[in-house]
C-alpha cells in the first residue's frame, strides 16, 4: 500500500527525517510511537504533500507520490486525520463530514457519500445526535471522531492518525483507540502516529520506533510491548523497579 | 507445510523493503549501542545515514571471530544485561569460545525461525522429537528444543551420548524425529546394528541434522539406516545458531531466513562479492537481533547461494549445503582439500565404513596425506589381494576427486575414535 524509502526531510539547514524507510501493507494498522520531535508530524505531513522530501521516494500503490500536489494524493485515497483536529468550528458538524467528501464528489460518486455519511453516523452514534450543532461547540473527544469522519468521507484507501489521542480525557481516548481497532477490523488500512505508545501498540499490527529522525527499532507490535528499552522510554514502565 | 506462511512465501519486492528497513534500524542501534561498530563506521568515516540500498552494506568493514574473542565476553553486547535471558558461547570447534546474548524477543524469533525449519522438514505437533544435541553453552539443542516446544511437538531432552540409552528411549518413547549431529546419528545407526535392531521396531520418520557439514552420500546411508527423512539446517551461535536456514522437504538445498538475516557470498581471498551463484564464503548480517546484532559477520562456511525459485513455493533463497569451513579446508600440496570430499568418496565404495581419518605430515618440502579409512571386517579376512585391490580404488578416487594423491590406509572396523558432538577428522602434524 504505502512504501517509503531513503526519506530526507529538512526544515532549511535543519535535518529532520534522516533517510527513513517503513512501508504499511494492505489491512496492516501500523503505528509510528516516538518522543516529541522525533520527527512523527513531519513523516505525516510529507507523505500527504505538505512539506516536500529532499530526496527519497513515498510509493503509494504502486505509484510515486512524493511530489504530487496534496489535493492529488488524498484523491488517490491516502487521507490524514491532523494533529489538533482541526475541524471547522463554525460550521455544523454534517457539512464539515461532507467536506471531507469532497474527492468523492468529485469522482462522481454522490450516491456513496450519502452511504458513507450513514456509515460514520453509525461509527460515531454522538455524530449523528449532534448533526446541525457547530464543530465549535462539541467536546475534544467528539471533535476527534468528527475529524476522523470527515477524513473517512473521503473514502480513503489509507487513513493517517497524527496523535489522535492527544489532549483528551483516558475515557475518551479508550473510545477513540476501538475505533481505530475497528477500523483494522473492517479491513482498513492504518498509519498511527502515536506519543500514546502502550495503547497504539495493543492495536497495531506493527510497529516502527523514531528516535531522532531516524527508527531505531521495527516489529510485530507484541514484541516491541516486550522490549524493555521500550517498556522504559516509551512505556512509562520501570523495569527495574518490577524486579524488586 | 508452512510455520509463517505470510514471512516465507513473501514477495522478493516486499522482502527488499523489509531488509533494507530492518538493516537500517539495525545499523542505527549498533552505532549508539556498540561502540566497537562505532569506532568501526568513524575509521572508514561511515555514518549509517549513509545508507541507500542494501549494496551500501558492502562499504562497511568485517567482524570476524577474533572481533568476538577480544570483546570477550560482552563487550559486543547491544543492550544493557539486565535486558539479556540467555547467554550462550559457541561450542569452540575452533580455538577459544565466544559469548552471544538474547534478549526475550530474540528467543521469541529464534523459536519461531527453527519452528520454520523444522515444519519445513516434516515435523508437526503429532512428533515426538528426540533431542540428541548436547544441552549446555551450545545453541543446538536449546535451539531446537525451543524451535519444536513451540511447534507443539513432544520434546525429549536427550542430550548426547550414552548410544544404547538413546536407542532404548527412540524406541520405548516411540520418537518420530531424531535431533543431533549426522555424524552422531551414524553412530546411533551402528550401534543399532550392532545391538542386532531392525529399524522397523523404530517409529523414527524425520531426521533433523546439523551443526557440522555433511555430505549428500552420508545422507543416503542415514535415511537407508534408519528409514528417515533427512534433512539439513543450518547456523552459528554467533549469528543466532540453529534457524538461521533450513532444507524444505524438496531437499534440493537450506531455505535462508532472509527477513532475519541478510547475506552475501564473498571470495574468502579477495573478499569481494563472488558472480551470482559461485561458491565463496558466506558472510551474515543479522537484521532483528536486539542483544546481539552482528553486522557483515565472516561464518568460515563455504556454500552458494541457488537463485532459482524451489518447488516448496517459498521465496527465501536456498544455500547449497555447507561445502566446509574455510578453516577446515586444508591446504595439501597447494590444493584444496575438505574433509568432505574425502568423504563423499568413501561412501561410495563398496567395502569402507564411513569413517576416516585424516593424517597431515610434512617431510621436507612435501605435504604427506595419510587416510585411514575403517574398512568392513569382510575385507581383512579376504586375501591380501583384495585389500590392495580396494587401496587402489579409493587411492584412484581420491585422486580424481581431489586433485592430489594420498596414501591410504586400511585400518579395522571401530578402531577411530567416535564422536558425539562434531567430528574431528583431521590430525594435521605440520608445523606451518
Amino acid at each position: 500500500m504505502l512504501k517509503v524509502r531513503n526519506l530526507d526531510v529538512a526544515y532549511g539547514s535543519l535535518s529532520v527525517l534522516h533517510h527513513l524507510s517503513l512501508h504499511v501493507k494492505q489491512g496492516e494498522i501500523v503505528t509510528i510511537i516516538g518522543a516529541n520531535g522525533a520527527g512523527k508530524t513531519t513523516l505525516l505531513r510529507t507523505i500527504t504533500g505538505l512539506l516536500r522530501p529532499r530526496s527519497g521516494s513515498i510509493r503509494f500503490r504502486e505509484e510515486e507520490i512524493g511530489s504530487l500536489p496534496t489535493e492529488n494524493i488524498v484523491s488517490r485515497g491516502c487521507s490524514l486525520v491532523p494533529e489538533g483536529r482541526q475541524v471547522f468550528a463554525a460550521m455544523p458538524v454534517r457539512e464539515n463530514l461532507l467536506l471531507g467528501a469532497y474527492v468523492q464528489f468529485k469522482r462522481g460518486r454522490r450516491e456513496e457519500v450519502h452511504r458513507d455519511l450513514e456509515r460514520i453516523y453509525g461509527l460515531f452514534p454522538v455524530l449523528k445526535q449532534r448533526e446541525h450543532q457547530l464543530a465549535g461547540t462539541l467536546s475534544g473527544g467528539e471533535q476527534q471522531m468528527l475529524a476522523i469522519g470527515r477524513a473517512l468521507m473521503a473514502g480513503p484507501s489509507l487513513i493517517m492518525l497524527d496523535e489522535p489521542s492527544m489532549g483528551l480525557a483516558p475515557l475518551i481516548v479508550k473510545d477513540i483507540f476501538a475505533i481505530v481497532r475497528q477500523l483494522g477490523k473492517e479491513g482498513g488500512t492504518v498509519l498511527l502516529v502515536e506519543q500514546n505508545a502502550r495503547s497504539a501498540l495493543r492495536i497495531a499490527d506493527r510497529g516502527y520506533v523514531l528516535e531522532n529522525g531516524r527508527i531505531v527499532l521495527e516489529g510485530a507490535a507484541e514484541n516491541l510491548l516486550a522490549n524493555r528499552e521500550i517498556q522504559r522510554a516509551y512505556l512509562g514502565k520501570d523495569v527495574d523497579a518490577e524486579n524488586k | 507445510m508452512y510455520w509463517q506462511p505470510d514471512e516465507e512465501r513473501m514477495d522478493r519486492k516486499d522482502l527488499e523493503q523489509l531488509q533494507l528497513e530492518r538493516l537500517e534500524s539495525t545499523l542505527n542501534r549498533v552505532y549508539l549501542n556498540v561502540p566497537f561498530y562505532r569506532k568501526k563506521f568513524d575509521a572508514i568515516g561511515f555514518n549509517p545515514d549513509d545508507l541507500r540500498s542494501l549494496d551500501d552494506l558492502r562499504k562497511l568493514p568485517f567482524t570476524v571471530k577474533d572481533d568476538l574473542r577480544a570483546n570477550y565476553p560482552y563487550g559486543l553486547f547491544a543492550v544493557p544485561l539486565r535486558e539479556v535471558v540467555r547467554v550462550h558461547a559457541s561450542s569452540g570447534t575452533t580455538g577459544m569460545s565466544t559469548v552471544v546474548g538474547y534478549t526475550k524477543n530474540d528467543i521469541k524469533t529464534w523459536s519461531d525461525l527453527v519452528a520454520r525449519i523444522l515444519t519445513a522438514a516434516g515435523v508437526t505437533a503429532d512428533d515426538v522429537i528426540q533431542i540428541s544435541f548436547n544441552y549446555g553453552l551450545f545453541t543446538g539443542a536449546f535451539g531446537l528444543h525451543y524451535g519444536a516446544e513451540r511447534v507443539g511437538a513432544s520434546v525429549i531432552p536427550m542430550s548426547a551420548g550414552n548410544t544404547k540409552r538413546q536407542i532404548k528411549i527412540m524406541q520405548d518413547f516411540k520418537t518420530t524425529a531424531l535431533v543431533g549431529t549426522p555424524s552422531y546419528a551414524m553412530l546411533i545407526a551402528d550401534t543399532m546394528m550392532e545391538m542386532g535392531i531392525n529399524r522397523n521396531s523404530l517409529s523414527l520418520k524425520w531426521g533433523l541434522f546439523g551443526a557440522e557439514p555433511w555430505s549428500d552420500a552420508m545422507r543416503k546411508e542415514l535415511q537407508e539406516k534408519l528409514k528417515i527423512t533427512a534433512t539439513d539446517n543450518y547456523g552459528l551461535s554467533e549469528i543466532m545458531g540453529p534457524g538461521v536456514a533450513g532444507e524444505c522437504l524438496a531437499r534440493n538445498g537450506l531455505h535462508i531466513a532472509e527477513d532475519h538475516f541478510l547475506v552475501e557470498v564473498v571470495d574468502p581471498r579477495t573478499l569481494q562479492p563472488v558472480a551470482p551463484g559461485e561458491v565463496g564464503e558466506l558472510v551474515i548480517t543479522t537484521l532483528t537481533k536486539e542483544a546481539f546484532p552482528m553486522i557483515r559477520y565472516r561464518t568460515r562456511d563455504l556454500t552458494r547461494i541457488i537463485e532459482e525459485p524451489c518447488s516448496c513455493g517459498r521465496t527465501m533463497r536456498r544455500m547449497v549445503r555447507v561445502m566446509g569451513r574455510t578453516d577446515d579446508m586444508l591446504i595439501i600440496r597447494g590444493v584444496n582439500v575438505f574433509p568432505q570430499q574425502i568423504e563423499s568418496v568413501l561412501f561410495e565404495i563398496e567395502g569402507t565404513e564411513p569413517h576416516y581419518q585424516i593424517v597431515i605430515d610434512r617431510k621436507g618440502a612435501l605435504d604427506d596425506a595419510l587416510v585411514l579409512v575403517e574398512a568392513s571386517e569382510k575385507i581383512f579376512f579376504d586375501e591380501m589381494k583384495k585389500q590392495t585391490e580396494l587401496i587402489e580404488t579409493i587411492k584412484k578416487r581420491m585422486a580424481s576427486e581431489l586433485g592430489i594423491s594420498v596414501e591410504v590406509k586400511l585400518v579395522e572396523k571401530k578402531s577411530l575414535e567416535r564422536f558425539e558432538g562434531k567430528a574431528k577428522r583431521v590430525i594435521d602434524n605440520r608445523k606451518l
